[in-house]
């Protein structure tokens, strides 16, 4: 009789801790990031394709499905010791058959050239670039990634792939480039120290 | 001037609180803080940065070659934290181009250059002594108008600080300058007292504040008559007297010092309902109100040895340092230094052809033997003298083993965003480690690193956007096709329906010509279809650019 009732007192308490537990399972879910987000996160969105693949997220999705973490030229070691980090990998240097790390660029159209043909902005990922048919076009400079995607289009070659120039808020206290900025500047001054 | 309330009264340096840390560095603030402000000679040149303060550049309003009037305004206020600038005399515009700006970077930044012609002519001044029975919302806009930014530290726009609308305990004037050698707020203070006041009184009335604490460090005794003189037994104001230590001209010290409360980490004074005016930046509200002048010049400490005369001068924004330098009867010894600020948060120049800016206080030319170069950087020794003087109670060594290892995230855990930057910790470091410049260098990349985020989730979202809008494009595209299809199946279908209709109806026309009819309007239909379809590409793909 005794052991009865344990069996039912136990059985009851288990039901109870059940019902918590499957409600807590609900109602407190972690949203984890499926890893493909996690990955598609720490690539550098420029979206150029020199992975091999047509975007960052589709690079994601491959490196989810094992393929190596060392095929994105712009985002060059940084991204892929984040990477490996994320996925416990040994981090490995940057394949150059993708291409190589690069300064950070961005696209100008030279306008007096340009003949309106539209074909850079089916070419841009991003939508960064304005204009019409027979239209004269134009980058919009924050939204360009430096992609590289719009130069080949071009008919008439009149997009350049040029370099951001640190501006005094970007500039990283390198103290060893001082001199060469005031020397980029065409005015003589005397450099101090 | 009654000598005898200044005497008699009660100063109050029964100081409340007490921050931690701080140094003593020798103070070196003779001669600079005992003669008086100096005008020198206009310079050959001004150069405007058009961007000289944080946030955003204005719409720039004069073409190269037009004449100016002292005052007149250069550009147009940018929408959300953009200040004006105004010609600081009259003259010519003489370049809009990029010049080396007044950064420890040296980098050039678009600049308005105007050859002054002597004249000193001014535009219209719009000058309102009395200023009670207009409203706050004027003024503040009119203190905007003006292009005042805070003249003690970071310059940021004096009117977006006094707009934010919470009550407030206190105001607080802060007239501590603390930092060794610069006496530029003291000489103001002293010779303009009456001035200042009569700013703080402004400054009172926009922020319907009724207590003003006005506070002055001890070893500036002659600033502290003159502003005591100035208040009078105005009840409203107090002046506090704070003991001589290096930070306390800090915000957020010298609110420690004032009211005993702390600024939380990651907020502002306004949140414990505290609002601080440098005394400078006091006096422009004056002048600006009360006279219709805007921002133009600013008191300028120029000090350090390799100067004959070191002293006081009112600068012209603009003014290029070499000019400053000149005037002052300037010895460069072999390796010279020029530092723009003081000896503890200063930077070295790049160059001596940057120009005075809104928050230029002091121009220091030392001999090397004054203040030597600083020795090579040796290893931590883990004394812990850093973390002793840090007046924000961080742990100096460690964020500099975390900066140099670039551990971001460890680093913000360790609040590198609470250090001042006031450079105590490298002052007492035995080893000589810049511990300041490694702290910039690490804030520096993890705002880029916060900036490059933000882009490229913004990159990440408009491909995502692309990418739907293509996929909905050829959606559309393969609707449109079956339904052309469709259409043209359709017209088969009654072509072939025809003849059988024909007898049923008993109509009379021959079914060879009712073929062909049929026949025609299915071509002229599908030749439609098409022709939409095609319009329609065209449509879109011009949509498409104006999109974005
Ligand atoms: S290579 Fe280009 S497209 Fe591929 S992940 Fe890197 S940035 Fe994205
Ligand atoms: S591809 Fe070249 S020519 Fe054609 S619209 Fe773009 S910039 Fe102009
Ligand atoms: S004062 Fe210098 S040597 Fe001493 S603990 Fe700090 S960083 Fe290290
Ligand atoms: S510079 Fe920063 S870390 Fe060093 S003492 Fe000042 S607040 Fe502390």
């Amino acid at each position: 009789m005794s052991l009865f009732g344990a069996v039912i007192a136990l059985g009851v308490l288990a039901l109870i801790f059940g019902v918590i537990l499957g409600f807590a399972a609900v109602k407190f879910r972690v949203e984890s990031d499926p890893i493909v987000d996690q990955i598609d996160e720490i690539l550098p969105q420029t979206q150029c394709g020199q992975c091999g693949y047509p975007g960052c997220r589709p690079y994601a999705q491959a490196i989810a499905d094992g393929d190596d973490i060392n095929k994105c030229p712009p985002g060059g070691e940084a991204t892929i010791k984040q990477l490996a980090d994320l996925m416990g990998v040994e981090p490995k240097p940057l394949d150059d058959a993708h291409g190589e790390e690069d300064v950070k660029k961005v696209a100008i159209i030279r306008e007096d050239e340009c003949i309106g043909c539209t074909k850079c902005i089916q070419a841009c990922p991003v939508d960064a670039i304005l204009g019409a048919a027979k239209q004269m076009h134009t980058v919009i400079e924050h939204e360009c990634t430096g992609c590289d995607l719009c130069v080949e289009p071009c008919p008439v070659d009149c997009i350049d792939m040029v370099a951001v120039k640190p501006k005094p808020e970007t500039w990283q206290w390198d103290l060893d480039t001082v001199k060469e900025n005031i020397k980029a500047n065409s005015i003589p001054v005397k450099v101090v120290e | 001037m009654s000598d005898v309330k200044t005497v008699n009264r009660d100063f109050n340096t029964d100081i409340i609180g007490q921050f931690p840390g701080g140094v003593h560095p020798p103070e070196r603030k003779q001669p600079a803080s005992s003669r008086p402000i100096r005008r020198l000679p206009l310079p050959a040149e001004l150069i405007l940065p058009v961007r000289q303060h944080i946030g955003p550049s204005g719409k720039v309003l004069v073409e190269v070659g037009d004449r100016v009037d002292k005052g007149q305004r250069l550009t147009e206020a940018g929408l959300s934290q953009g200040l004006p600038l105004h010609a600081p005399t009259s003259g010519i515009i003489a370049a809009i181009e990029e010049r080396p700006t007044a950064h420890a970077s040296g980098l050039p930044e678009q600049a308005i250059v105007i050859h002054p012609d002597g004249e000193e002519r001014w535009g219209n001044k719009h000058a309102l002594p009395d200023y009670h029975d207009v409203e706050i919302s004027r003024l503040l806009e009119l203190v905007q108008e003006a292009g005042i930014a805070g003249l003690g530290g970071a310059g940021f726009p004096t009117a977006q600080k006094l707009a934010q609308q919470k009550p407030l305990k206190h105001l607080i004037i802060n007239g501590v300058e603390c930092e060794p050698y610069i006496a530029a707020d003291d000489r103001l203070m002293q010779e303009y007292a009456d001035d200042i006041i009569a700013g703080t009184r402004i400054l009172q009335y926009i922020t319907r504040c009724d207590s003003v604490l006005f506070a002055i460090e001890d070893n500036k005794p002659e600033a502290i008559k003159a502003i005591a003189a100035a208040i009078d037994d105005d009840t409203q104001i107090k002046l506090k007297v704070v003991p001589t230590k290096y930070p306390s001209g800090g915000e957020k010290q010298l609110i420690e010092l004032l009211t005993g409360h702390q600024v939380p980490s990651g907020k502002l004074p306004m949140d414990i309902g505290l609002l601080m005016q440098n005394v400078g930046t006091a006096y422009a509200v004056k002048r600006a109100i009360i006279h219709g002048e805007p921002l133009l010049e600013r008191v300028v400490t120029l000090t350090g040895e390799a100067l004959e005369q070191r002293g006081n001068v009112w600068a012209l924004l603009g003014t290029p340092i070499q000019h400053l330098l000149d005037e002052s009867g300037f010895n460069p010894e072999k390796k010279q230094r020029i530092i723009m600020g003081g000896p503890m948060m200063g930077f070295t120049l790049p160059s001596t052809e940057v120009p005075v800016i809104k928050t230029t206080n002091c121009i220091l030319a030392p001999t090397d033997h004054e203040l030597p170069a600083p020795g090579p950087e040796l290893a931590c020794i883990r004394c812990g003298a850093c973390s002793d003087v840090c007046p924000a109670t961080l742990q100096p060594q460690q964020l500099q083993w975390l900066a140099k290892a670039k551990d971001y995230d460890e680093l913000e855990k360790h609040h590198l965003f609470d250090c001042i930057e006031c450079g105590a910790c490298a002052y007492v470091c035995p080893s000589e480690i810049p511990l300041v410049h490694y702290y910039r260098k690490a804030k520096a990349e993890v705002r880029n690193i916060a900036r490059e985020k933000a882009k490229a989730e913004q990159a990440r979202k408009r491909f995502e956007a692309r990418q739907e809008r293509l996929e909905r494009e050829k959606q559309e595209r393969l609707e449109r096709h079956r339904k052309a299809a469709e259409e043209r199946k359709k017209m088969q279908q009654e072509k072939a329906s025809r003849p059988d209709s024909k007898t049923d109806s008993g109509d009379e026309k021959p079914a060879g010509k009712s073929a062909a009819v049929a026949a025609a309007i299915a071509r002229a239909k599908a030749k439609k279809a098409a022709q939409a379809a095609k319009d329609n590409a065209d449509e879109d793909s011009s949509a498409k650019g104006n999109e974005s």
